[in-house]
């Protein structure tokens, strides 16, 4: 599996990284949307986690870029923004799932599997 | 009552347990040991509550101001230990002590609602003194201690559409 990480903060990034574990899969990431455009342009991955507030691109408008170029892609939008509207359109513009921040490693775990498996 | 001149504050005491509630839950989820939050109080020009690193995180919409969030390089160093990280360079420092201010005030919409509009941290490295808070609303500072540190929240918000009654920070305790 091809996976982009797209989050504004290194941290979390090399975090959702070790998580996945590098075994089977290619992993690449991003730091903004304008940034995960031009790597998905290239690398074609199959899923995505994305947060939403990020510089020069947000979150929202990217899965909805990604999707377009290929509507097939699983994005799991990771986001702090806990009201309930946030969440509702992340799905609405066509993300697979939705993780509030902060988040445990057995949560991640979960939504990432249940990626693999859709 | 805890104000000055008389002057109405900028939140509710509703307003400030969202942001305790949502401190306590950061460190618990995270690092699974309880943070412990201490008395709110407005922030005099001559308390030095500023640390290691701070983050500051722009608010508009339905509330106007900033929310910033200081601590010690050490705590931010442990805290990143529970994320899995070794490295400790100040520029993985300066990007958790964000993460931690960008995921306080983003949990805040749950009550606050999608009118809370939060920007991207700025972080500052150093003691930073001489920052200037915003001077139309007082600035509440919330001292954190977590695992034998002590970091601080501070919000300095205003209400941009509703009257904005008197604060008594004694009643704060549930």
């Amino acid at each position: 599996m091809r996976l982009l990480i797209v989050d504004d903060s290194n941290i979390i990034r090399r975090h959702i990284q070790r998580e996945i574990g590098e075994g089977n899969h290619e992993i690449r990431m991003a730091a903004d949307g304008v940034e995960a455009l031009k790597v998905f342009d290239e690398f074609h991955p199959e899923i995505v986690t994305m947060d939403i507030t990020m510089p020069n691109m947000d979150g929202l408008s990217c899965v909805e870029a990604i999707l377009r170029r290929n509507a097939d892609t699983r994005i799991l939008v990771i986001s702090a923004l806990a009201d309930r509207g946030t969440a509702v359109e992340a799905v609405k513009r066509g993300a697979t799932g939705f993780l509030l921040k902060p988040f445990t490693s057995e949560t991640l775990a979960t939504e990432i599997s249940e990626l693999f498996i859709d | 009552m805890i104000t000055k001149n008389n002057e109405a504050p900028a939140m509710r005491e509703d307003d400030l347990k969202i942001f305790v509630r949502g401190t306590e839950h950061f460190f618990k989820q995270v690092t699974k040991i309880p943070a412990e939050v201490s008395m709110p109080f407005i922030k005099e020009s001559t308390d030095h509550v500023m640390n290691d690193f701070s983050a500051v995180i722009g608010i508009s919409g339905k509330h106007r101001g900033c929310v910033y969030y200081t601590a010690p390089r050490e705590m931010i160093g442990e805290l990143m230990g529970h994320f899995g990280e070794t490295d400790r360079s100040d520029e993985l420092l300066m990007d958790c002590v964000g993460e931690i201010a960008n995921t306080i005030s983003g949990n805040a919409r749950e009550h606050l609602g999608p009118g809370f509009m939060i920007s991207v941290p700025v972080v500052i490295r150093g003691r930073a003194e001489d920052v200037r808070f915003p001077k139309d609303a007082p600035a509440f500072v919330i001292p954190i201690t977590w695992n034998g540190y002590r970091s601080s929240l501070i919000l300095c918000l205003k209400s941009g559409d509703r009257e904005m009654p008197k604060f008594d920070l004694g009643s704060l305790e549930d």
